[in-house]
């Protein structure tokens, strides 16, 4: 199994709503721990180390990597 | 009369070495350290015949109850050093760990869900107990020489002795002065700090950890049950974690991390202590304090367990955290794959270069276990803002959420690295499922000998043994040539022969005969699959064999013997051919 990077959410702009829905009347600290909870749940339902290996690689260059955000 | 451990001494003598006049004399091995790991390896070699002396700069045991859990594998080479039972009897025996996220439970595990096996998957046992069974065991070993207060101060080595013969002196201080004791081989299980280590010029690596944790053993009549019981967050010790254990003679382990912060003198106090431990048991318990330490630990070792003709074994060689109880057990493990190497070096029946493979299987462990003890002290102590909020959120899914239990890191507990890659091993040529690859170690089954109820790893180890499940045929004439043939190689071989339970009812047909008669032709030992566990646990067919090494671990495996098979695995064992 390799990463989709496709399009690939039914609904794309009710899941972004949802994704910072989620966060509402949270503290930073709360927002953390949800964010942190949701990685969890999410990482499990992937299951494939590889496929794991690759977001979090993505997700770290998104950051340091060539063309990261300032 | 019960012996008091922690206040026995032994008597220093002056050594042979000390009188006036005396021929300096080479001894073949010298322990350094009478701690779990030098024990075990002095009394593994004395068993095997070489004459060894073990010298320690101490006379008492451990002083507290330092290592307490004792893992399955330590206890079944405790066994074949004759000193398991000992150890069973006084130890409290556990499998279960239930770890609690501030007053709930949110994981239970059991380290031993199989039965058939005769040792249990851990015991606790301080380890002067452990210490003291094993000096009684090698008291009766008349080429056992131990020598107390007798330190090590200086070291020398010659490696390449004109005449061959590397040889190590050491400079050995004791109450009469010093004298110098020369040896082939000097094994260095001087403990952590080893003074060996340092007096050599070498250093171990890796990470310290900043924290702290308070060991008080307290004494008191409890009704907590023999499990390990480990908390995140307790009401009774906010923020940090505590671990409950149950040693015997109704002392208990409290582990109180403390944070870095924490002041190691005053924490040791009884005005500090006394208010943590009343705050986990209530105010209603009595109880009497044992003995304080407050300690931080490394996941450390040294690049080279060898070093010429000095090896390093146990804490002096690697270090880990506490939380998997992967030091001593390691330790004990690093004892037993040495001491048969220098056995059959010693006796010329291989190469010196055998020893190095004690060196890279031992690191390549020592690696598993920092490896899973340093993941559990990044668990248990987060180094990082985000890392405890990830530990954080797994705690908090744990509580509801299966999968998230599955990550709750309070320690990976002590299981026998699986030498995978070692050199020693032969590589598969047939198909077999199931664990036991070339490089693991056997495991436990239930058998019958004439009759009574017995266990496999009891016949097993101490020297190279052909595990061998029979064919009703008897044993394959193949097989029956690559026995032979290996045995021509000079070093001794024993033969197991399993046999299907069913055989019982047919010994006395014909071709249970046959099968008695091949047995006894190739000088084997018959053991019955009492309940078809050996064959299961070997993944076994009529006609499969096993080469095992002395320390109980696979070397190769077959479904079909050809004649040459078994030498050409040994030649690898012992390091004959690369």
């Amino acid at each position: 199994m390799t990463l989709n990077l496709r399009p690939n959410l039914a609904r794309p702009d009710d899941f972004y709503e949802a994704l910072i829905d989620m966060h509402r009347d949270l503290s930073d600290a709360q927002s953390q721990s949800a964010n942190a909870q949701l990685i969890l749940l999410l990482a499990n339902h992937i299951g494939d180390h590889a496929t794991l290996l690759e977001a979090m690689r993505i997700a770290r260059e998104g950051v340091v990597g060539p063309g990261s955000a300032p | 009369m019960t012996i008091d451990y922690q206040r026995l001494r032994f008597d220093y003598r002056r050594a042979a070495e000390q009188a006036a006049g005396a021929a300096m004399r080479v001894h073949p091995v010298v322990v350094v350290g009478a701690g779990p790991v030098g024990l075990a390896t002095a009394i593994d070699l004395a068993q095997r015949g070489i004459d060894v002396v073990l010298v320690d700069d101490d006379d008492s045991l451990s002083s507290g109850s330092r290592a307490i859990c004792f893992s399955k594998r330590s206890l079944d080479i405790f066994d074949r050093l004759g000193c398991g039972e000992a150890m069973v009897e006084k130890g409290v025996r556990w499998h279960v760990g239930k770890v609690f996220l501030k007053d709930e439970l949110v994981y239970s595990f059991d380290l031993l869900p199989e039965s058939g096996h005769c040792r249990p998957a851990f015991i606790n046992l301080q380890q002067y107990y452990v210490e003291g069974f094993l000096i009684e065991r090698a008291r009766q070993l008349r080429n056992l020489d131990i020598r107390w207060k007798n330190k090590v101060v200086g070291i020398e080595r010659d490696d390449d002795a004109s005449d061959g013969m590397a040889s190590v002196t050491l400079a050995i201080e004791t109450p009469d002065g010093e004298y110098a004791l020369q040896a082939r081989y000097v094994v260095a299980a001087d403990g952590s700090r080893s003074p060996l280590r340092r007096l050599l010029g070498l250093e171990s690596h890796g990470r310290t950890f900043k924290d702290r944790f308070l060991i008080a053993d307290i004494k008191m009549e409890a009704d907590f049950p023999t499990e390990r019981w480990f908390w995140f967050d307790p009401p009774f010790h906010p923020n940090q974690s505590v671990l409950l254990h149950r040693q015997p003679d109704n002392v208990w382990r409290i582990d109180f991390q403390l944070g870095w912060d924490a002041d190691p003198v005053l924490e040791k106090t009884p005005e500090r202590v006394i208010p943590r431990v009343r705050a986990l048991l209530g105010p209603d318990v009595a109880f009497e304090i044992e003995w304080v330490s407050v300690y931080t630990f490394s996941c450390l070792r040294m690049d080279s367990f060898r070093h010429g003709n000095v090896l390093f074994a146990g804490d002096a060689a690697h270090g880990v955290s506490p939380f998997g109880a992967r030091g001593a057990n390691s330790g004990v493990q690093d004892a037993e794959n040495l001491a048969w190497k220098l056995e059959m070096v010693l006796a010329g029946r291989a190469p010196d270069r055998l020893l190095d493979s004690y060196a890279r299987e031992r690191e390549y462990a020592a690696d598993e276990n920092i490896l899973n003890s340093t993941r559990s002290t990044d668990f248990i102590t987060p180094k990082s803002a985000v890392s405890r909020v990830f530990r954080d959120a797994v705690l908090t899914l744990a509580r509801r959420y299966d999968f998230a239990r599955r990550l709750v890191n309070s320690g990976r507990l002590s299981v026998p690295a699986v030498l995978r890659d070692s050199t020693l091993n032969t590589p598969d040529r047939d198909r077999f499922d199931g664990g036991l690859v070339p490089g693991a170690v056997c495991v436990d089954a239930p058998v019958l000998r004439d009759g009574e109820p017995d266990w496999l790893l009891a016949h097993l180890g101490g020297r190279f043994t052909v595990l061998s499940f029979a064919a009703a045929s008897g044993i394959d004439p193949n097989e029956r040539a690559a026995i032979d043939r290996a045995r021509s190689m000079g070093v001794p071989i024993d033969v197991v022969v399993i046999e299907p339970h069913a055989s019982l009812e047919a010994s006395r047909a014909p071709r249970g005969l046959a099968l008695a008669d091949g047995v006894a032709a190739i000088g084997g030992k018959r053991l019955i699959d009492a309940e078809g566990r050996v064959a299961e646990r070997y993944d076994a067919l009529p006609g499969t064999a096993y080469l095992l090494r002395p320390d109980q671990h696979v070397c190769a495996r077959w479904r079909r013997m050809q004649p040459a098979d078994i030498a050409d695995a040994l030649a690898r064992a012992l390091g004959r051919s690369a």
